[in-house]
């Protein structure tokens, strides 16, 4: 449709650091020799997004990404009319460009979307691989190397928020879980640029968290928020200040919580 | 000593005890106070002495008074002197010996001259207010809980803040306001209510305020789960209880003071837990019979110190706790026929724990080197520390060991348990274990209709300013059932109202979607302003943007609970109507009912009477889950009006089934008419402050309280209770209509 639209912007130019936990490279490439959809499920900050952006540089496909959210509709996805001095123009949406140009599309937190919004991807993730743009009046046929990926956290499901069984059963799915106490520190030690041992202390207070999950808290320290941690530390902050800021407080209000996890920086780290 | 003779003069006593012992005393006095400090101290035992109360008087305040003078100054012995005259006056005269012994505990806690006042205040109000009244008489009898109140005080004290005795002692006086016999166990602290209002006032970090926090510091640092079981270490004096762990979980203490060292109770309660959870994960029991007490006690500080050792790799900072918290055993001269075994094993246990433990006993050194390496070495077992402690004590082995005259101070390692899981035996009575086996449960009585257990409720108590915890039990009962056609009755009886009220809902009603328009963002393109918008732009003026349009969901999520008051006053015919509040309510409801239904909120009606706070009475009428139909109706049909208004307990449960709701909204209705009260609350203020507290706990929940009150004198005291959250129906026949108007009011 926009001649000078170039996929070559969505390709990753740097390799993404990923440890692999287990096989899950292995299983990925397969599913997307066979151009299988596929689910990534897992709590938060536990590596999904950097799986697929490593993926994707590892297949040397480009990547669209789409952060799902409440408010988001069909046209986000698919794209809509838009007005322009000649009168109205199409713009095609994330995932028509990645249907069109053979990227991987991947939709990020997909439950946060509405369901009326999800069932647009189902023409694209069965046999008939296409997608039809009602308003326009077009029918995409995927390029042969686009694939689907959808990601979400079973962790925090509601009875408002899950999928479709309808959209469940198009997906091959991965379970993803925060790495071993070992690999964990090797990924903080190595993001972060610290030393092995204090990376393994940070592991340590996110060990604690993730026990408390459920009594009082939704999710435990993610990945993530270590990486947070061991920056800050990395940058001159004394330990338990970082995992203060980076790991108590974003994730909980409570104060008895607060009150354990900050015990255990005090038993973690002694000056 | 030209003084004494001089001062002998002034002191006209003739007591010979108080004279014999006087120079002793004013030598005292001379040393700790100024000259006008001792000239007050002998007109203060001048004037004691002419009350003419005998010597005892005399005596107790010539030995305390000095001291007291002098740790808190020494104008308060004017003021102690007014005290006494005052006591003198009154029928407890008898009780100023006893009055006067206390000061010197009161001195030596309070520390403070204001606070020493009040504790003046405070004995005063005491024998005041347990001073029987015989017929409208206070001042003729003495008090009888007075004696034992003061003999209790200096105990009292070292447990106790002063605010703490304050709630102490109104416990007392309010809590058996007609009962002398155990007011005075009471206050002689004898009965089990005393020491129990003692436990919850004690200074320190109480378990039970804390057991949140510890059971999520067991889960988080050692995912465990564990039973805290608190005992009391206030009333056993002779042997302390140790922290066990059995099959009922963990024993600890009740209370935990901060060490003078600066730990704080919650940390030691962390330090207990840290060092149970390390021998549930490392330990494995081992059979103790083939063991001697010594070398059982020698392997138990090796295997102490191996699972700390380990826990401490897993967590370096509870060496820091746990070190703060070990006796540091000096080093001493041993005499002759003490045993110093308990000395050396602590010693032994400190060397373990701390690297710089400085000590020079070569055994301990020996085998804190061996120890260490052994653990440097890895993969250590209980077994291993077997070995060690056998050869440690027999290696150190003192002549003196074996006698029965032990070292024991400092060697309490307070944060330690017992390890009585560490031990296996052979034969079953061998273990030291001394609490009760668990009784044969008593076969049920299966007659009896299934009831639900009492919930129960604290009260709040304006007077002291705290929850009397588990003070009222409340019962939840189905309503009995009626005539469902009753109900139906009453509806068609209204059925001009109902129509009105149709109206009002099908206005309410949510429409399931609702389309925005003007949106710069949406879901669909609004074609009329699109092509609006079109239209300016080609002619050259600045379009609109808000072409798109999307949808939202209107949809209301609204819990709503109805708090019936069905006390006895309802029954009431007010003047100038034909009907009952009753009936009138019983109308209100249905309709009120009828009309939540129509307008699909979820919707539960309750009702509650008390008698005595041993038995309020919860009615179900109405669940949430639960249509308006025939089995609803009948169950309202049968409304009837008895007992009195606890009403704090009621809010509390209906607030409790509300908060469990998934809503945006939760409203809590409360229809009654008249203000709280039962007939064990003499004090009208109180249920009307515990009403008031509880609707402020039922805010905090996120539930909205309104009060509709069929008493038209409701103002003195409902806006107390529930704020502006509330309406009085003065003309009670409107009530039908009122009822379901106000609801729609609320939730528009």
């Amino acid at each position: 449709m926009n001649p000078s639209f170039d996929i070559k912007q969505y390709l990753i130019k740097k390799e993404p650091y990923y440890q692999a936990q287990t096989n899950e490279v292995v299983l990925y490439e397969a599913a997307y020799a066979a151009r299988l959809p596929l689910m990534l499920k897992g709590p938060t900050g536990c590596g999904k997004s950097r799986f697929v952006e490593h993926m994707a540089w590892k297949l040397g496909k480009p990547l669209i990404t789409v952060a799902c959210n409440e408010d988001m509709t069909a046209s986000d996805l698919v794209g809509r009319y838009l007005l322009d001095a000649n009168g109205t123009r199409w713009l095609d949406g994330p995932l028509t460009l990645a249907a069109r140009h053979g990227a991987i599309c991947y939709l990020d937190e997909v439950v946060e979307a509405r369901q009326d919004t999800t069932v647009v991807i189902h023409p694209l993730t069965d046999h008939r691989r296409t997608l039809p743009l009602d308003k326009k009046g077009e029918l995409v046929a995927a390029h042969p190397d686009f694939q689907l990926v959808i990601s979400y956290n079973p962790g925090y499901q509601s009875l408002m928020k899950d999928l479709k069984q309808s959209t469940k059963q198009r997906f091959a799915a991965m379970e993803f879980d925060y790495p071993t106490a070992d690999l964990e520190t090797a990924i903080v030690s190595k993001e972060a640029g610290i030393d092995a041992e204090t990376a393994g202390r940070l592991v340590k207070i996110a060990e604690v968290a993730r026990n408390l999950k459920g009594h009082g808290l939704d999710e435990g320290i993610s990945t993530r928020l270590l990486v947070y941690a061991a920056t800050l530390i990395k940058r001159g902050i004394a330990a338990p200040d970082a995992c203060r800021m980076a790991l108590v407080r974003p994730i909980t209000d409570d104060a008895d919580i607060r009150d354990t996890l900050d015990h255990a920086i005090d038993a973690v780290f002694v000056e | 000593m030209t003084v004494t003779a001089e001062t002998r003069r002034k002191l006209s006593c003739n007591f010979a005890r108080v004279q014999s012992v006087f120079d002793d005393c004013l030598a005292h006095a001379q040393m700790k106070l100024s000259d006008s400090g001792v000239s007050a101290y002998i007109e203060g035992a001048e004037t004691i002495c002419k009350m003419g109360r005998g010597e005892e008087p005399v005596l107790v305040f010539l030995e305390e008074m000095p001291l007291i003078a002098s740790q808190i100054g020494e104008d308060v012995i004017a003021e102690v002197l007014e005290f006494t005259r005052k006591m003198a006056r009154t029928p407890n005269s008898k009780a100023i010996p006893a009055f006067l012994q206390t000061l010197t505990a009161a001195a030596r806690h309070l520390e403070s001259r204001q606070m020493f006042s009040e504790y003046l205040q405070l004995v005063w109000q005491t024998m005041e207010q347990t001073s029987p009244i015989v017929q409208g008489m206070g001042t003729v009898y003495a008090s009888e809980c007075l004696p034992g109140f003061l003999n209790s005080v200096p105990f009292l004290l070292s447990q106790l803040s002063l605010g703490g005795l304050k709630n102490w002692v109104t416990y007392g006086v309010k809590g058996h306001p007609n009962d002398p016999d155990r007011q005075r166990d009471y206050f002689m602290l004898q009965s089990a209510d005393s020491r129990a209002v003692l436990q919850r006032e004690r200074h320190g970090t109480l378990m039970t305020d804390h057991q949140h926090k510890l059971d999520l510091y067991l889960r988080g640092l050692w995912d465990q789960e564990a039973m805290l079981v608190p005992y009391s270490l206030a009333f056993d004096h002779l042997r302390k209880p140790i922290p066990y762990l059995d099959d009922n979980g963990i024993h600890l203490p009740d209370v935990y003071d901060d060490t003078p060292n600066g730990i704080l109770g919650i940390n030691r309660y962390r330090a207990l837990l840290a060092h149970v959870s390390a021998h549930q994960r490392w330990t494995t029991p081992i059979m103790a019979d083939n063991f001697s007490p010594f070398q059982r006690l020698s392997i138990e500080v090796f295997e102490d110190a191996r699972v700390e050792w380990l826990a401490m790799r897993e967590y370096p900072g509870l060496g820091k706790l746990w070190r703060a918290l070990h006796p540091v055993p000096q080093q001493v001269e041993h005499e002759e026929g003490t045993s110093y075994i308990r000395h050396r094993l602590t010693m032994l246990s400190r060397a373990l724990l701390d690297p710089e433990h400085g000590y020079t006993h070569p055994t301990i050194l020996k085998f804190a080197a061996q120890f260490h390496s052994l653990m440097a070495a890895g993969s250590t077992t209980t077994n291993a520390m077997v070995d060690l402690g056998v050869h440690f004590i027999s290696e150190s082995r003192h002549p003196g060991d074996s006698s029965a005259h032990v070292y024991f101070d400092g060697t309490e390692i307070d944060y330690r348990d017992d390890n009585r899981l560490m031990w296996r035996f052979f034969e079953d009575g061998d273990e030291e274990v001394y609490e009760e086996r668990p009784r044969k449960t008593m076969p049920e009585d299966e007659d009896e209709e299934p009831r639900m257990p009492p919930r129960l409720y604290p009260e709040w108590d304006y007077m002291t300013q705290h929850y009397n915890p588990d003070w009222v039990s409340l019962y939840e009962h189905l309503h009995p059932s009626g005539d469902a056609a009753y109900i139906d009755q009453l509806l068609a009886k209204h059925s001009d109202l109902a129509k009105k009220l149709k109206k009002i809902i099908d206005l309410l009603k949510p429409q399931q979607k609702v389309r925005v328009r003007y949106q710069e963002e949406g879901s669909e393109l609004d074609l009329d302003i699109a092509l609006r918008s079109l239209i300016d732009f080609k002619s050259g003026a600045q379009p609109d943007p808000r072409i798109n349009m999307s949808h939202k969901n209107d949809g209301r999520s609204i819990a709503v609970s109805l708090l019936l008051d069905l006390s006895a006053s309802l029954g009431d015919v007010p003047e100038g109507c034909t009907q009952s509040k009753l009936e009138l309510s019983q109308e209100g409801v249905s309709l009120m009912a009828w009309a939540v239904e129509q307008m699909g909120d979820s919707f539960a009606i309750g009702g509650f009477h008390s008698d005595t706070r041993h038995e309020v009475r919860y009615f179900h009428f109405k669940g949430y889950s639960e249509r308006w139909g025939d089995e609803v109706k009948a169950r309202l049909a049968t409304m009837s009006a008895a007992f009195s208004t606890r009403m704090g307990a009621a809010l509390r449960h209906a607030g409790h089934y509300l908060s469990h709701r998934q809503a945006d909204k939760k409203l809590l209705l409360v229809l009654t008419d008249g203000e709280p009260a039962d007939i064990d609350s003499k004090d009208p203020r109180h249920l009307i402050e515990d009403a008031r507290i509880a609707v402020r706990e039922l805010e905090q929940l996120g539930i909205y309280t309104y009060c509709i009150n069929l008493d038209p004198k409701a103002d003195a005291y409902v806006a107390n209770i529930f704020g502006k959250r509330y309406t009085v129906i003065d003309n009670i026949q409107r009530l039908p209509e009122r009822l379901p108007q106000l609801f729609m009011a609320l939730t528009k």
